[in-house]
């Protein structure tokens, strides 16, 4: 009998505990909101402007546009990135040149104009915004 | 002067001041109508390619709510250069009624080049005048702007670059910001210290 009461106890203990951690303890990125509620409209972020660029995290990586592109247009005719980031412009604009990948089309030939994959610069190269991440992180990128 | 001369000058008089005010009245008022955005784009070029690419534009749409309309940029506002200008529209009356040159957004694009060169060439010509209806160096504070285009607005600067005044004019580097660019637009054309 009084172990039973003891394994009685520990149970409910632990069902108790264990309630409580799950209520405190797990919380969605969503926050506490009901499925059934809409989510809380995020805060506006203004576009991150850093002067020299924002530097790379790995050797490979399409550096990121440290700068607004809400200006810019990319179509069928025309690319306003290449206004300034372009091998006839760039001197002058002082902005970095189109790396020279993006004149080598599928083929591996050499083009003397961009390669029509490498024509979406926003593809890869990505505007940022000033957000912390939404958990903690110690990521650091290769030096 | 008998009496009924000096009646008679009275009413040339009134009937020509009258005559005056109603029709320079309707003359002016006439022309303020048709230089309203709301005019230029009862013509459905207008309103279908320009009008439509303009409110994606920083001078449609922006944070304070200012706003730029067709004629404000496209119409001299000086009185002896807005007549003439005005004139010159019937020129594009010609080819609306007439030939029909942009009817479709197709002929648009086939025409976009020789359009858009044209404007340049024009807003060259008066040292970018329209632009600088709103757009003021004096008002321009470079600490506010980015690195970049505080550079480009500093008169000291280009003299830096190449011992002399600096000569550019708005378009020289803003092309295609209120319309898209053409196609073939070669990126040189908005970079002036290049060829």
């Amino acid at each position: 009998m009084k172990k039973m009461i003891v394994t009685l106890t520990t149970a409910l203990v632990v069902l108790i505990f264990s309630g409580a951690i799950m209520a405190g303890a797990v919380d969605s990125l969503r926050g506490g909101q009901a499925l059934t509620e809409n989510a809380k409209e995020p805060a506006k972020k203004d576009a991150l402007v850093v002067k020299g660029g924002i530097e790379r995290s790995y050797k490979q990586q399409p550096p990121v546009i440290p700068h607004k592109t809400d200006k810019d247009e990319i179509n069928l005719k025309v690319n306003t990135c290449l206004n300034c980031h372009s091998e006839k412009t760039y001197e002058a604009k002082k902005a970095p040149k189109v790396g020279d990948s993006h004149f080598v089309n599928r083929d591996g030939k050499v083009l003397t104009t961009i390669s029509s994959r490498r024509y979406f610069c926003e593809q890869c190269h990505a505007p940022q915004v000033n957000a912390d991440p939404l958990v903690e992180n110690t990521f650091q990128g290769v030096k | 002067m008998t009496s009924g001369e000096k009646r008679g000058t009275f009413g040339v008089l009134v009937v020509g001041v009258v005559l005056g005010i109603a029709l320079w009245g309707g003359f002016n008022w006439t022309l303020d109508l048709t230089n309203t955005e709301q005019f230029c784009i009862s013509c459905h070029e207008m309103e279908a390619t320009p009008y439509n690419e303009l409110q994606e534009t920083v001078h449609f749409t922006n944070r304070t709510g200012v706003r730029a309309t067709c004629p404000d940029c496209h119409v001299p506002r000086p009185w002896i250069y807005k007549i003439i200008r005005k004139i010159k529209a019937s020129n594009e009356l010609y080819h609306h009624f007439v030939t029909g040159e942009v009817d479709t957004p197709e002929k648009f694009e086939e025409k976009r080049m020789d359009l858009a060169k044209h404007v340049w060439q024009a807003m060259k010509e008066t040292d970018s005048r329209e632009c600088r209806n709103c757009h003021k160096f004096q008002s321009m504070n470079l600490e506010k702007q980015q690195s970049r285009a505080a550079d480009a607005h500093d008169p000291y600067y280009w003299e830096a670059v190449d011992g002399k005044e600096p000569s550019y004019t708005c378009i020289d580097c803003h092309k295609g910001i209120a319309h898209s660019l053409p196609e073939g637009f070669d990126p040189t054309w908005n970079s002036p210290g290049e060829g």
